[in-house]
């Protein structure tokens, strides 16, 4: 534990794993494309998020002309405005960021820091991410087949998601569920491979109290994913079945354009509740390894140990548990027993605690530390101002009443794209300028980096910080054009134009990072086996990029946490995990 | 320092624009002044937090920055820190909670005298109803909805006869009254939302669901649907009117009953059947 980093392990054998235990490829096939290796897994997972969610990017930028000019671009109709906000939606939330932190962050990193070769089960993995790719493709067939995609909300809510005055009617809906419930399968697959690997794969002296902060927030989550899916998963067959075969799940005694239909006696808030029940834990889903992430980040580049280890720990799972009992303070308003509020009310601003303990702890971390503003630390500063600045507003969203005149206006928008947009992506980026080296040996350009930086937080603060301020006028969100309505003064229509423009500024300072990504491949500065400086055991591969197997001949064995920066009286200012204490001989092969 | 600068520029700049934002709520129309007072509260405290955490980060990088030679100290935790800290925010969001629990217990309790009005969504319009002199209204369902009964009106039961039915046109309410708006959708979601009444509620086929308020300003406020319900969802609008129980009165005797506009169309149904033949 912290206060005792070593000893437990001392004259432990070395850890030779015998060549049975991995699968080695044959071809170039095996090796690169049908790969069983979670590192290759990682790069697929993370390459197919990256280039769906560049048409989520694209589409927001389609969202935001229309908002800005509205008439002015006579391609954009209501109908697919509705269409880009649902792909939108759905592609960030699920198909780019549940699989970029969970597929591509938890594939590459969780074998590297707890010390294992690979996942314990590689072709699972690789089915894992195979099914994620037809997912991916399924939901993108649905801007080419007949009335487009679907275009109810990235909610789904029936009746409307099924019924025919919602454009994707047809086919998008369907294709949609179908995607889905594909995504699900293949992440149950991938989930209970990292799961398993963090509690059965860890290496010797690997405890897990020792275990980095991002494997706590990757494996947390993905055990509340596998959870949460399922609620979603039965949700999207039910409605697949009332829209395919008719059946009445989520359908009640309704009139469809002014014909009775053969739907009755479902209830439309039971499809709430399911969804919500996924949905509220989702958003923690991609919180958690983003806290994990941004922990590590605040501790290697400031030099100093994560303060209060164990209250992250707690506060991680603590929140991880409590998520599953605040899904109804999204449907405040949904017509469910008015007295739920008072319980969901509760819940929400409970769960504020333990978050608030990790603002503390990354803040506290970073006082009184030896602080280097590198690209990854300017993104952790980014995650922190944006994480607080929609955590805060969570506050008003989350008590009950304060969310009546709040719900379903651009606050709630402004509010849901700081916390669990702007402040993961912060994350995300912050770990792959932190994790790149790793990954390909170079280091990504500094100048495009820092140009990336500044763009896309102020940018998006710009874009996101004023947005509340149109919902507390009472803009309602989802509305293509909000038109002439009586309270809403014409220099709000500005505010609408300036938030598109930077917008689209942001949206170009992407382009340069995916540019970033591609040259720096082949001409980065070289980054060398540990260019940070780090003590996690990812850094301590007698490779670089890791080879297969991670860890030549021997296992490493680790005998303190991952924090040992800037340790009184050690030579460095930081020592690895695999370091043995001074006076106990050296077991595995240290590079 | 400039990393430093820029963090304390983004939190005294988020602070002046929300002090000096023109892009504020709308002047309250209804009894709900205890809601905007909570969101009010929030601002305050939730606006205290975000300053004091960017600006204790800025003061971190201006003051802890890499030199050469700096040392990080080594500081694992700090229970008495760590706890105090969770005491103080346990007390903060509490502070935020305990209002916000009580004016829902109020949002959430009719008064006795609330008179019911009721509202119905459809792809894309709303329909209005009110209570005749028996002050209750009858029963509907969406199976009975067809062109002469859109709103899908019992026809049997004697205590909708009288109900005033209000379509395509303003709702008007009598000012100081309370009311509590019954909702009810025969298609998809939606949400009666006027911003300067604060209450808004979803409105599901199959249920009614409802909430109430007091008038408490004259004026014509814009009805908006603030629950995606559909290719015209932004279009879907109304108007709500607002005025003293003299003029209101003046203005509900002009309207028709259930009963006038099934006669009526019972007699323009037997004109057209008698000249056709």
């Amino acid at each position: 534990m912290v206060d005792v980093p070593f000893d437990t392990v001392a004259g432990v054998p070395p850890a030779e794993v015998g060549e049975v235990e991995l699968y080695h490829p044959r071809s170039w096939w095996t090796r690169y494309v049908f790969s069983q290796d979670a590192k290759v897994i990682a790069i697929q997972y993370s390459i197919t998020a990256m280039s769906i969610g560049m048409v989520a990017l694209v589409l927001s930028w389609l969202m935001r002309l229309q908002l800005g000019f509205p008439g002015t671009f006579s391609f954009i109709d209501p109908n697919q405005y509705l269409q880009f906000i649902t792909m939108h939606g759905m592609i960030m939330v699920i198909y780019l960021l549940t699989a970029l932190f969970l597929g591509g962050f938890g594939n590459y990193l969780i074998p590297l820091m707890v010390g294992a070769r690979d996942m314990v089960f590689p072709y699972v993995n690789m089915l894992s991410y195979w099914i994620y790719l037809l997912a991916v493709v399924v939901l993108a067939s649905t801007f080419f087949v007949p009335g487009g995609p679907t275009g109810a909300g990235w909610t789904l809510y029936p009746p409307q998601a099924i019924l025919s005055g919602t454009p994707g009617q047809d086919w998008g809906i369907v294709l949609m569920l179908a995607s889905l419930i594909l995504f699900i399968i293949g992440f149950t697959m991938g989930g209970l491979n990292y799961v398993v690997t963090v509690l059965q794969a860890r290496t010797r002296g690997m405890t897990l109290m020792r275990l980095p902060l991002t494997v706590w927030g990757i494996f947390t989550a993905t055990v509340m994913a596998l959870l949460a899916f399922p609620a979603l998963f039965v949700a999207s067959v039910m409605l697949l079945l009332d829209r395919l075969l008719g059946t009445s799940f989520f359908m009640p005694t309704l009139v469809e354009m002014g014909t009775l239909t053969k739907y009755g006696g479902g209830s439309p808030i039971l499809f709430q509740h399911l969804f919500w029940f996924f949905g509220h834990p989702e958003v923690y889903i991609v919180a958690l390894p983003a806290f994990g992430i941004i922990s590590d980040l605040i501790s290697v580049h400031a030099r100093k140990n994560i303060f209060g280890y164990r209250m992250m720990v707690w506060a991680i799972v603590g929140i991880g548990a409590l998520s599953f009992v605040v899904w109804a303070h999204h449907m405040y308003v949904s017509g469910m027993h008015p007295y739920f509020g008072f319980f969901f009310a509760t819940t929400t601003l409970i769960i504020a605690i333990p978050t608030a303990i990790k603002v503390y702890n990354w803040v506290l971390t970073l006082w009184r530390g030896d602080i280097h503003l590198t690209i990854p630390m300017l993104f952790a500063l980014a995650f922190i101002v944006t994480f607080v600045n929609g955590g805060l507003t969570g506050l008003f969203l989350g008590n009950v009443v304060v969310d009546v005149p709040l719900s379903d206006t651009m606050f709630v928008v402004a509010h849901f794209h700081m916390v669990m947009g702007i402040a993961p992506i912060m994350a995300v980026f912050g770990g792959i300028y932190h994790w790149y080296p790793k990954v390909t040996g170079r280091m990504l350009n500094e100048a495009l980096g820092r140009f990336h930086f500044w763009v896309s937080f102020l940018g998006a603060y710009a874009i996101f910080f004023p947005m509340h301020y149109l919902g507390l006028l009472g803009m309602p969100r989802r509305y293509h054009d909000i038109g002439e309505t009586a309270f809403v003064p014409a220099s709000a229509h500005d505010l609408n134009a300036f938030m598109s423009v930077a917008a689209l500024i942001v949206g170009f300072a992407q382009l340069v990072f995916l540019f970033n990504l591609i040259w720096s491949l082949f001409k980065g500065r070289e980054a060398g086996g540990n260019p940070w400086g780090a003590a996690s055991l990812e850094w301590q591969t007698p490779e670089t990029p890791p080879g297969h197997g991670n860890w030549g001949k021997e296992l490493p064995i680790v005998y303190r946490w991952a924090y040992d920066y800037s340790v009184p009286g050690a030579a460095g200012d930081f020592v690895p995990q695999n370091e043995p204490p001074a006076g106990v001989l050296a077991q595995g092969a240290h590079p | 320092m400039a990393v430093a600068i820029i963090l304390i520029l983004v939190a005294v700049a988020s602070v002046l624009f929300h002090i000096f934002s023109p892009w504020w709520w709308t002047p309250l129309a209804s009894n709900w002044r205890y809601i905007d007072d909570t969101i009010t509260l929030t601002f305050w405290i939730t606006g205290a937090v975000f300053f004091a955490v960017v600006a204790f980060m800025a003061y971190c990088v201006l003051r802890f920055r890499h030199t050469e030679g700096r040392r990080a100290v080594y500081n694992p935790e700090n229970k008495k820190l760590e706890w105090w800290l969770s005491v103080g925010t346990a007390i903060g969001v509490a502070a935020m909670l305990a209002p916000g629990l009580i004016v829902w217990h109020q949002f959430v309790t009719v008064p006795a005298g609330a008179t019911e009005v009721e509202v119905m969504g459809q792809q894309w319009q709303w329909s209005y109803r009110l209570p005749g002199k028996d002050g209750r209204l009858g029963t509907s369902d969406a199976r009975n909805v067809s062109a002469e009964n859109p709103m899908g009106l019992n026809p049997d039961d004697p205590a909708g006869q009288d109900d005033v039915v209000i379509q395509n046109d303003d709702l008007h309410l009598p000012l100081g009254k309370p009311v509590k708006v019954l909702l009810r959708s025969i298609d998809v979601l939606h949400d009666f939302y006027v911003p300067e009444f604060r209450a808004k509620m979803d409105m599901i086929p199959g249920s009614v669901t409802y909430y109430w308020f007091t008038p408490t300003r004259t004026g014509t406020f814009e009805v908006l649907c603030a629950e995606l319900c559909g290719a015209a969802h932004a279009q879907m609008r109304s108007k709500v009117v607002v005025e003293e129980e003299k003029d209101y009165h003046a203005w509900l005797e002009k309207q028709r009953t259930f009963a006038e506009l099934s006669g009526q169309r019972d007699v323009a149904k037997a004109t057209y059947t008698r000249e056709s033949e």
